[in-house]
C-alpha cells in the first residue's frame, strides 16, 4: 500500500492528529487532522495473515476474513488503526489474548514525515527490537499507523454463550473449563463463551452446569478498570455500583471510573524518554490544551 | 586487562567470592553456544536485584560496558562480551518466587531454567508454554531477552505472549517495573519493547510469566513423505483447512536417519521427510483433527500415518525431535544452526534452494524445524579441523539467509540477531527503520553501556562503533 500521500500530508512541523472512525476517543480537537488509507491489500488464509490500511473498518475486515474462514482478534467497531493505537481488547481476551499479539508488521509515518517499517510479515519474527509492541496502545503519540500486517486465526467450528448455574463460582469455572474464551461475572451471575468442536462444548457445558443463552449481558458502563486477576475476588466489596468483570483477565467494565492507581515514577520517566526519542518535537497527537 | 579498580568495586558490590577474573573463567565466559568469541574483563554473580544494580552502577562509574548472561546457550552471540566487558551472570538468581495457580502466573528470578519452572508447576496442571529445544539448560531471563520460541509456540505464541511483567535494572542503575499483573497497565507497552531486546535495554531481575493449562487430551502423529515438497505442502494444507496444531515439526531424511541411529524409535529412514504433528485440546476436537490431518497427509502422498498409542510412544517420538542435536554428532563433530522464517507456502521452494546452496559449498545439511510457522533451522554439519571449512559454512549460511529474505521471510524466528546477523539487518530494514530501533535503545540506555555492538549495525545507533570480535563471523 502506497503511504507517500499520507507521509506528504504529514509534512511540516505543526501539531498533527489522526482520526479513524472516531469511535474510540478520536482526534485531538483544534489540531490539523489526517487519516490513514483504508482497504485490504491481501488475505492469506494459509499463512494466517492479512495486510490492510490502518483506516480499514474492523467490521469490514472481519467480514472479508470470515469469507475465507478466518478472524482477527480486534474488538469490533471503528478502524483497525484505532483499535491498535488504543490497544484495548474486547470481551474475548481470555481466549484471544491481548490486542498487541495481533500486529506482525506496521508501516507508520513518524513526526518527521518518514515512512518507517516495524516488525516483519511472517507469523514468527525476532529480527530487531519489537517496535510493534510499543506502537500498540501508544495512541498515535509515537507514529501514525499507515499499513499493517495482522495475525489471523481460523474461525471456530462452533461458538456458544452460556449462563452459569446460580450457585456456581466463576473462579472455579475458570480452572475447571478448558480454554474458555470469555467468563463475565457481575458479582452474582457468570456468563461463559465456549468455542470449538460442538460435542466438546456440550460436554463442557454439562460438566460446568451451563445453560445456553443468545448473547452476553450488555456492559454496565463506559469505564474500564484494570486489576490483577486475583483482585477480582474482592470486587464485590471494593466496587460500588454495577460491574461486569472479565474473570481470568482482570478487566472490569464499570459504571464509575477506576480509583487512581499508584504510579511508578521510573517507568514514567522511561516512557517520556521513549516519546522524546520517537517524536522529539512532540507534534503527534498532543494532549488537548 | 580490566582495571583493578573495576574489580575492587565489583567485589565491594557482590562480595569477593562472587567476582571471577581467572583466565580459565574468563575463557569460559567469552562465548555462548554460537561459534563466536569475545573477551570478558571480569565475571560477577549477583544474587539479588540490589546486587545487579550495584554491578551496573560500577559499570557506569567506570564507563565500562556490561553484558547480562543467563545460561550462555544463545546461538547468535548475544551474550558474547566484547572489549573486556563486565559479564553479569544470573545463574545464582534462580529462585521461583511465587506461583499463583488461580491467576495462572508465577514470579521467577531470571536464572530459573525454563524446564525447572514447568516441572515445578506440573502438579498444578500447568506449564510454561515457550519450550525451546534447549529448555533443560536455558534461563527464563535469556528466553525473555531473545523472545525465544519452541515447537509448541505455533498455537501458543513465543515468549512475549507469556511474560506480563518485568522488574528491570536499567543501565543507569534505576530499577523499574515494566508491565504489570493487571491487564492494561498505563502508557506504552515497555514490557513488550523489552522482550527481545537481547540484553541491550537493561537486565531483567524478576519476571512475571503466564502459565498455561495442560491440555486434557494430546495426540501425536508422525507422517512420512517421499518428497520434501509433499511434506511442506501438507503443512500449508493443514493450516489452510483451519487447524492450528499445538506443534507441526518437520525433519528431513538425513536428520531422521541420524536420529533413528541414535534412539531406535522405528522412524521411517527411507522417507524424504517426516512431519511430527501434535494436536491438543478436548477429546472430540482432537479426534476430529487427527482424522482430518491424516486425510490431508494421505492426499499429499503420506506413506504411513503413525499415531502414538500411549504416553511412552509419544515421548519416544518427541525424543526423536528433541535429540536431533545430539544425534548429529554421529555424522560430524561440529554444527552451525541457522534460523530464518519464510511464508509457509514458500517452504518447498526455499528448502530446495537450501539443498542446492549446501551442495554448492560441499557441505552437509540436516533440516529439523518448526514447519508450522515457516521457521527453518538448516543445521550445517562439518568438521572444524578441515582446512577452509568455516569459510564455506559462513558463505552457505549467508546465502541461506539471503534466499529466506528474498522469499518474503525474515532474518530470525527465535534465536535473535546478536552479533551473528547484526550486519544483515539492512537486508530487512531501511536506515529509517533502523533509526527507530536505535531510538528505542537510546531511550532505555542513552550511554549505550548495556551489551553494546549487538543487533544494530554500526551507523544506525547513537554512537555505537562497529567492532568485529576475533573469530566472529559477521
Ligand atoms: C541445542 C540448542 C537448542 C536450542 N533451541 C532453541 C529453540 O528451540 N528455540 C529458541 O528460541 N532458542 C533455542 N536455542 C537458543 C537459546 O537456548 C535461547 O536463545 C535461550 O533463550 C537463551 O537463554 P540463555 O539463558 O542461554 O541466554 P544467554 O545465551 O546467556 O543470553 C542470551 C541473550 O540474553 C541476554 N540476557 C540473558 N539474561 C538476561 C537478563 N536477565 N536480562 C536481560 N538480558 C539477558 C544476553 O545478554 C544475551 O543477549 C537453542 C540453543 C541450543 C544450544
Amino acid at each position: 500500500m502506497d503511504l507517500t500521500a499520507m507521509a506528504a500530508e504529514m509534512g511540516g512541523d505543526d501539531p498533527l492528529t489522526i482520526e479513524g472512525a472516531g469511535t474510540r476517543g478520536g482526534r485531538t480537537p483544534g489540531v490539523r487532522c489526517v487519516t490513514a488509507p483504508s482497504g485490504i491489500d491481501w488475505i492469506q488464509a494459509d499463512e494466517m495473515t492479512v495486510c490492510c490500511g490502518a483506516g480499514t473498518a474492523v467490521d469490514a475486515l472481519s467480514m472479508a476474513l470470515a469469507e475465507v474462514g478466518q478472524r482477527v482478534a480486534l474488538p469490533p467497531g471503528g478502524t483497525v488503526g484505532g483499535a491498535l493505537a488504543v490497544g484495548r481488547s474486547g470481551i474475548r481476551r481470555l481466549g484471544d489474548g491481548p490486542v498487541r499479539e495481533t500486529l506482525l508488521q506496521a508501516r507508520y509515518v513518524d513526526g518527521a514525515g518518514e515512512i518507517v517499517k516495524a516488525g516483519g510479515p511472517t507469523v514468527k519474527n525476532v529480527s530487531g527490537f519489537d517496535v510493534c509492541r510499543l506502537l500498540v496502545g501508544s495512541t498515535g503519540t509515537l507514529g501514525f499507523l499507515g499499513e499493517v500486517i495482522l495475525r489471523t486465526k481460523p474461525l471456530p467450528a462452533s461458538s456458544q454463550w452460556f449462563v452459569a448455574a446460580a450457585a456456581s463460582d466463576p473462579f472455579t469455572l475458570r480452572r475447571t473449563l478448558y480454554h474458555p474464551v470469555s467468563i463475565l461475572w457481575n458479582g452474582a451471575t457468570a456468563w461463559v463463551l465456549l468455542e470449538g468442536d460442538p460435542a466438546d462444548i456440550e460436554e463442557q457445558a454439562v460438566a460446568g452446569e451451563l445453560t445456553p443463552v443468545d448473547d452476553p449481558p450488555a456492559l454496565p458502563g463506559p469505564h474500564r478498570w484494570s486489576l490483577a486477576v486475583r483482585e477480582l475476588q474482592g470486587l464485590t466489596k471494593m466496587a460500588a455500583g454495577p460491574f461486569l468483570a472479565e474473570v481470568g483477565v482482570g478487566i472490569v467494565h464499570h459504571s464509575s471510573p477506576q480509583p487512581e492507581r499508584p504510579r511508578d515514577p521510573a517507568a514514567e520517566e522511561l516512557r517520556h524518554r521513549v516519546k522524546v526519542a520517537f517524536d522529539p518535537s512532540g507534534r503527534l497527537n498532543p494532549a488537548p490544551s | 586487562m580490566i582495571s583493578a579498580a573495576v574489580v575492587d568495586d565489583l567485589c565491594a558490590a557482590v562480595g569477593r567470592d562472587r567476582v571471577r577474573t581467572s583466565a580459565t573463567e574468563l575463557n569460559l565466559y567469552k562465548r555462548d553456544a554460537s561459534t563466536m568469541d569475545g573477551s570478558a574483563g571480569v565475571v560477577c554473580f549477583p544474587t539479588t536485584t540490589e546486587e545487579v544494580r550495584q554491578c551496573v552502577l560500577v559499570a557506569g562509574r567506570h564507563a565500562t560496558p556490561f553484558v547480562a548472561r543467563g545460561s550462555g546457550t544463545g546461538l547468535a552471540g548475544g551474550a558474547v562480551p566484547l572489549d573486556e566487558a563486565i559479564v553479569i551472570t544470573t545463574t545464582k538468581m534462580n529462585r521461583i518466587l511465587s506461583v499463583d495457580a488461580a491467576s495462572c502466573l508465577a514470579w521467577v528470578e531470571p536464572g530459573v531454567l525454563n524446564l525447572d519452572l514447568t516441572k515445578h508447576v506440573a502438579p498444578l496442571g500447568l506449564h510454561f508454554a515457550p519450550d525451546p529445544s534447549s529448555q533443560q539448560s536455558c534461563s527464563i531471563g535469556g528466553n525473555v531477552a531473545n523472545n525465544s520460541g519452541g515447537p509448541h509456540c505455533l498455537a501458543d505464541g513465543v515468549t512475549s505472549a507469556h511474560v506480563i511483567a518485568l522488574e528491570v535494572v536499567l543501565a543507569d542503575g534505576q530499577v523499574v517495573m515494566l508491565g504489570g499483573e493487571d491487564p492494561e497497565p498505563d502508557g506504552y507497552d515497555l514490557r513488550g519493547a523489552f522482550v527481545g531486546s537481547e540484553g541491550m535495554f537493561g537486565i531483567a531481575t524478576r519476571i512475571c510469566v503466564r502459565l498455561s493449562q495442560n491440555a486434557p487430551d494430546v495426540r501425536t502423529m508422525l507422517l512420512d513423505f517421499a518428497t520434501v515438497e509433499d511434506g511442506a505442502e501438507t503443512v500449508s494444507a493443514i493450516i489452510a483447512a483451519g487447524m492450528v496444531p499445538a506443534a507441526l515439526e518437520m525433519m528431513d531424511k538425513l536428520c531422521v536417519q541420524a536420529v533413528e541411529a541414535y534412539i531406535h524409535a522405528g522412524l521411517p529412514t527411507e522417507a524424504a521427510a517426516v512431519l511430527l504433528v501434535e494436536v491438543t485440546g478436548l477429546p472430540h476436537g482432537v479426534a476430529a483433527d487427527v482424522v482430518r490431518i491424516s486425510a490431508i497427509g494421505k492426499q499429499h502422498g503420506a506413506g504411513t500415518v503413525r499415531i502414538a498409542q500411549d504416553e511412552a510412544e509419544r515421548a519416544l517420538l518427541w525424543k526423536g525431535r528433541k535429540t536431533a542435536f545430539g544425534a548429529i554428532a554421529r555424522i560430524k563433530p561440529n554444527y552451525y544452526l541457522h534460523d530464518t522464517v519464510v511464508p509457509r507456502r514458500k517452504l518447498p521452494e526455499v528448502l530446495n534452494e537450501v539443498y542446492r546452496i549446501v551442495e554448492r559449498h560441499d557441505l552437509l545439511v540436516l533440516n529439523v524445524f518448526h514447519a508450522g510457522d515457516g521457521n527453518l533451522h538448516p543445521l550445517l554439519v562439518f568438521d572444524r579441523r578441515e582446512p577452509g571449512v568455516m569459510d564455506r559454512v559462513h558463505a552457505a549460511g549467508e546465502e541461506i539467509v539471503r534466499v529466506s529474505i528474498a522469499a518474503g521471510g525474515v532474518l530470525s524466528g527465535e534465536h535473535g540477531i546478536g552479533l551473528e546477523k547484526r550486519d544483515f539487518m539492512p537486508w530487512m530494514f531501511s536506515p529509517v527503520d533502523l533509526a527507530a530501533q536505535a531510538a528505542l535503545r537510546f531511550a532505555f540506555d542513552p550511554d549505550g553501556l548495556a551489551n553494546p555492538h549487538k543487533v544494530l549495525p554500526s551507523g544506525s545507533s547513537c554512537g555505537d562503533i562497529s567492532h568485529v570480535p576475533e573469530g566472529a563471523w559477521i
